[in-house]
């Protein structure tokens, strides 16, 4: 039955490239379904009324008008549709997303830290743990996100902007910020979007399914440059990962 | 009744100095006192409606300078480019500073300038009075009041173009700290906002008191249109969901005026500087704050449009609207609803799962009522005896693509479909559909309904018909593409409208198709123009009741209304508002006022 209702790959979706993405694809599939039985319903209705109730074709019209109960039985399946979409589908989707983070042994651990009109990535290093950070260390060029040269846990992390290198089929949790205004971390391929507010850090969780590199494409007004405020992201297996944050802690500040 | 206790009626409406014998009083009212500081409603209504056409062609003008820069990123507009300064369009090219300033002002021109005060200032101040049987609004005064607020409004609104950096661009929804750290534009911004809020706060008041008090004898609150009926609800959600904004519109004045830190978190830093403020607040305050209004704001867009299509689809198809009473108590339930809906805007905020249930339920409870309407104006057409007249024209098509717009809110009120769509192209091409060729249809609709009754003449059929296919055609042309570039995650307010991204190259190039589009619309347009202007001298002339209609507008005032009193004699309400084609009836309308 899924597969027969899932018209995901008629909607013209980006790929689909975390766990959670066929579920969201499905659901959307469904809830385009129903509006496209009831955009054909009405619209195969309306033209009909159109043809056979002009004044030509019937010249004195009905006081009555129209009788029996097909609007209430229109009503009541729409009302069982909604039903069904926000008991089955939204709220355990949203549940999955929200309240169903993966442990920290299991989990793959970023900050990512927006600002006008970049995205800074912070990796915790070996140690797993992140360094503390602090706005009046902030430098534009050398130390972006205010990263404390004097906390321990900070000499091994990794600080990239634009860049952010996960592992696949490990659950990922990025801890969202912003230095300024409010951003929108969204990647179209991992249907993931995620305001990012600045006074509150935010977690988000999912797991990617498909390596490849994909955009990161801001999605709320940020400023004059919010339109190419674009990052990427590397889906990659662990092995590669390992190398390139090497590499990059090899070319730390 | 007679003419002179009328009058003393009308005098004890607007203070009552006058002298009771002077029925024709309105004649020898100087010229300022006539057509600039006016107090008859209906005076008033023309005066929305022009300055309101004028905005909406201010806010499409706007856009189409954006689809310019969206079309063909980054080249010289030609033949106007060289008309703008070099801070906006430097060798005819749009910068991205001016884009966003248009964008912003685009959205709040046509929402709070535009469409509103056309729906409710125009429609609402000149034809309710009329279809409840009054011989003014209540406090004409005030009314007068309301619109010079809104011109003032208006006023700072596109003056904000000319100080330093030029007008607001942290879009209409000015979320802090974005709004706030943005330059004086914003604070012009706010202060346009604070005017509009008390204009439409001193309107509402004014409907409110109008409907509950002076409707004439027999005009029950189930014998009245449902047009008044969309205006009543409008006015209760007008008057209860701006307060929020006006106080939250002051506290970004604040913050950006005299330093408080309402909206502003701590630890901001801005270009790597760390911003010298109190800090401690809310940006997401702010997104409530203005939501709480904005989700009613919507259906203040869209019940007098619904109210106008009602009325012109009861009397074009020669028969009751079905289900009257149902749809009165759906307007009645809709409008309640509207205020527990809000935050479906801010699923992706950071929203969990509590708060995420209750917007979700409440939003898909809403759209019941919208159904029932939108069921209500279709099924009403079964058994018709149709007329295709130019506003059945236009009424007509609202209904489907209305259609369109509230079932493409369904994936975007559900918060896991919402992850891909939001704040993508697909959230415009929702409300454009409810909003342009839903709402902005009906206007069109309304305005050849009753251009006689305000003239005495009709718009050219002809051209009406021109002016029809014309936007039907090029505004399906400009918001379909929409859904297609969001559902390939196409974000909105691109200043490149996502040239820059690789996911959304199979999609951007129907952004040149849409800029075409919104051209032609132009052009759609300029038949319209000419015919609403030219018809007020040319038109063919008609008699006091020329859609053959039974509301009272139509059958109990001579064409036009007489200045303050409207009615020669009040008149008495017997029966309901569509009483079209009553078995055993000589004719296929009985008039709401005849015994």
């Amino acid at each position: 039955m899924r597969e027969f209702l899932d018209i995901s790959g008629s909607l013209g979706l980006p790929e689909q490239a975390s766990a959670h993405a066929g579920d969201i694809d499905y659901m959307m599939s469904l809830v385009h379904l129903l509006m496209l039985l009831l955009l054909v319903g009405w619209g195969v209705y309306f033209i009909y009324v159109l043809i056979r109730f002009r004044t030509k074709k019937n010249p004195v019209a009905s006081y009555e008008g129209a009788v029996g109960k097909y609007s209430k039985v229109q009503e009541t399946a729409v009302i069982l549709a909604e039903a069904v979409l926000l008991v089955g589908f939204a709220f355990p989707i949203w549940g999955v997303l929200k309240n169903e983070f993966p442990s920290a042994e299991e989990s793959f651990e970023v900050n990512v830290i927006a600002e006008q009109f970049a995205w800074n990535v912070h990796y915790p290093g070996a140690d797993g743990t992140f360094g503390a950070r602090d706005i009046h260390l902030i430098d534009v060029l050398s130390n972006p996100i205010g990263l404390d040269p004097d906390d321990p846990a900070s000499a091994d992390d990794v600080v990239t902007i634009n860049e952010l290198h996960l592992p696949i089929n490990r659950p990922i949790v990025i801890t969202l910020t912003s230095k300024d205004v409010i951003h929108s971390f969204g990647v179209p391929q991992l249907r993931i979007k995620q305001d990012v507010v600045p006074g509150i850090a935010i977690p988000i969780w999912f797991t990617a399914i498909k390596a490849g590199e994909y955009e990161i494409a801001c999605a709320q007004l940020c400023g004059l440059s919010h339109y190419r405020m674009r990052g990427f992201v590397t889906v990659e297996s662990p092995d590669e990962l390992e190398t390139w944050l090497q590499d990059m802690s090899e070319l730390d500040f | 009744m007679t003419y002179g206790t009328e009058r003393e009626m009308t005098d004890s409406v607007s203070g009552g100095d006058e002298s009771v014998h002077d029925v024709h009083r309105y004649h020898e009212e100087p010229f300022w006192r006539k057509y600039i500081f006016a107090t008859d409603h209906k005076m008033i209504g023309i005066q929305y409606a022009l300055t309101a056409l004028f905005f909406l062609l201010t806010g499409f003008t706007f856009m189409m300078l954006m689809r310019w820069q969206l079309a063909y990123p980054g080249q010289p507009i030609p033949l106007i480019g060289w008309l703008f300064s070099d801070d906006t369009m430097p060798g005819g090219v749009m910068v991205p500073e001016f884009y966003n300033q248009l964008g912003a002002m685009h959205g709040t021109i046509m929402v709070f300038l535009g469409v509103v005060p056309l729906a409710v200032g125009a429609f609402g101040n000149y034809i309710v009075p009329l279809q409840i049987g009054a011989p003014d609004m209540a406090f004409p005064k005030l009314n007068m009041a309301s619109y010079w607020v809104y011109f003032c409004g208006g006023v700072v609104m596109l003056a904000s173009f000319f100080v330093p950096a030029g007008a607001a661009k942290a879009g209409w929804t000015s979320y802090p700290p974005l709004a706030n750290i943005e330059t004086m534009g914003q604070t012009m911004w706010l202060i346009g906002m604070m005017f509009l809020i008390t204009s439409s706060l001193l309107g509402a008041v004014n409907f409110l008191t109008t409907i509950i008090q002076l409707r004439a004898p027999g005009m029950s609150y189930f014998r009245m249109p449902f047009f008044v009926w969309a205006q009543f609800v409008t006015a209760f959600l007008l008057l209860l969901a701006f307060p929020p904004l006006e106080a939250a519109a002051f506290l970004q004045l604040a913050d950006r005026l005299i330093g408080t830190s309402f909206f502003m978190p701590s630890g901001l830093v801005v270009s790597g500087q760390v911003l010298d403020i109190a800090g401690g607040g809310s940006p997401l305050l702010w997104q409530h704050l203005f939501w709480f209004l904005a989700h009613p704001e919507v259906y203040v867009l869209i019940l007098p449009a619904m109210g106008i299509v009602a009325e012109i689809i009861a009397n074009n198809t020669r028969k009751p609207l079905w289900g009257y009473k149902l749809m009165v108590y759906s307007l009645l339930f809709l409008g309640a609803m509207s205020f527990i809906v809000w935050a479906h805007h801010m699923f992706i905020t950071g929203m969990g799962t509590t708060m995420g249930a209750f917007f979700q339920v409440t939003t898909m409870i809403i759209s019941i009522p919208s159904v029932i309407i939108l069921s209500g104006l279709f099924l009403s057409l079964w058994g018709a005896s149709m007329r295709f007249t130019t506003p059945m024209l236009f009424a007509l098509a609202f209904l489907p693509m209305f259609g369109i717009g509230g079932l493409t809110g369904l994936p975007l009120g559900l918060a896991p479909t919402d992850i891909p769509l939001h704040d993508t192209m697909y959230v415009i091409g929702h409300f454009h559909y409810i909003v342009a060729p839903g709402t902005i249809l009906a206007l069109f609709a309304g305005i050849y309904y009753w251009y006689p009754k305000v003239t005495g003449r009709k718009l050219n059929d002809f051209w009406g018909r021109i002016h029809f296919w014309g936007t039907f055609i090029c505004m399906n042309g400009i918001f379909m593409p929409m859904f297609i570039q969001g559902l390939a995650g196409v974000s909105r307010r691109l200043y490149d409208g996502g040239a820059t991204y690789d996911f959304a190259a199979n999609v951007v190039q129907y952004n040149e198709l849409m800029s075409i589009f919104a051209w032609v619309l132009a052009l759609a347009q300029i038949p319209f123009f000419i015919n609403f202007f030219l018809s007020i001298k040319k038109g063919k002339e008609v008699d006091d009741n020329p859609w053959k209609a039974t509301t009272l507008e139509w059958t109990a005032t001579p064409t036009p209304p007489l200045p303050h009193v409207n009615f020669e004699t009040v008149p008495t309400v017997y029966r309901g508002p569509y009483e079209y084609s009553v078995p055993d009836s000589d004719s296929d309308f009985t008039p709401q006022n005849q015994p």
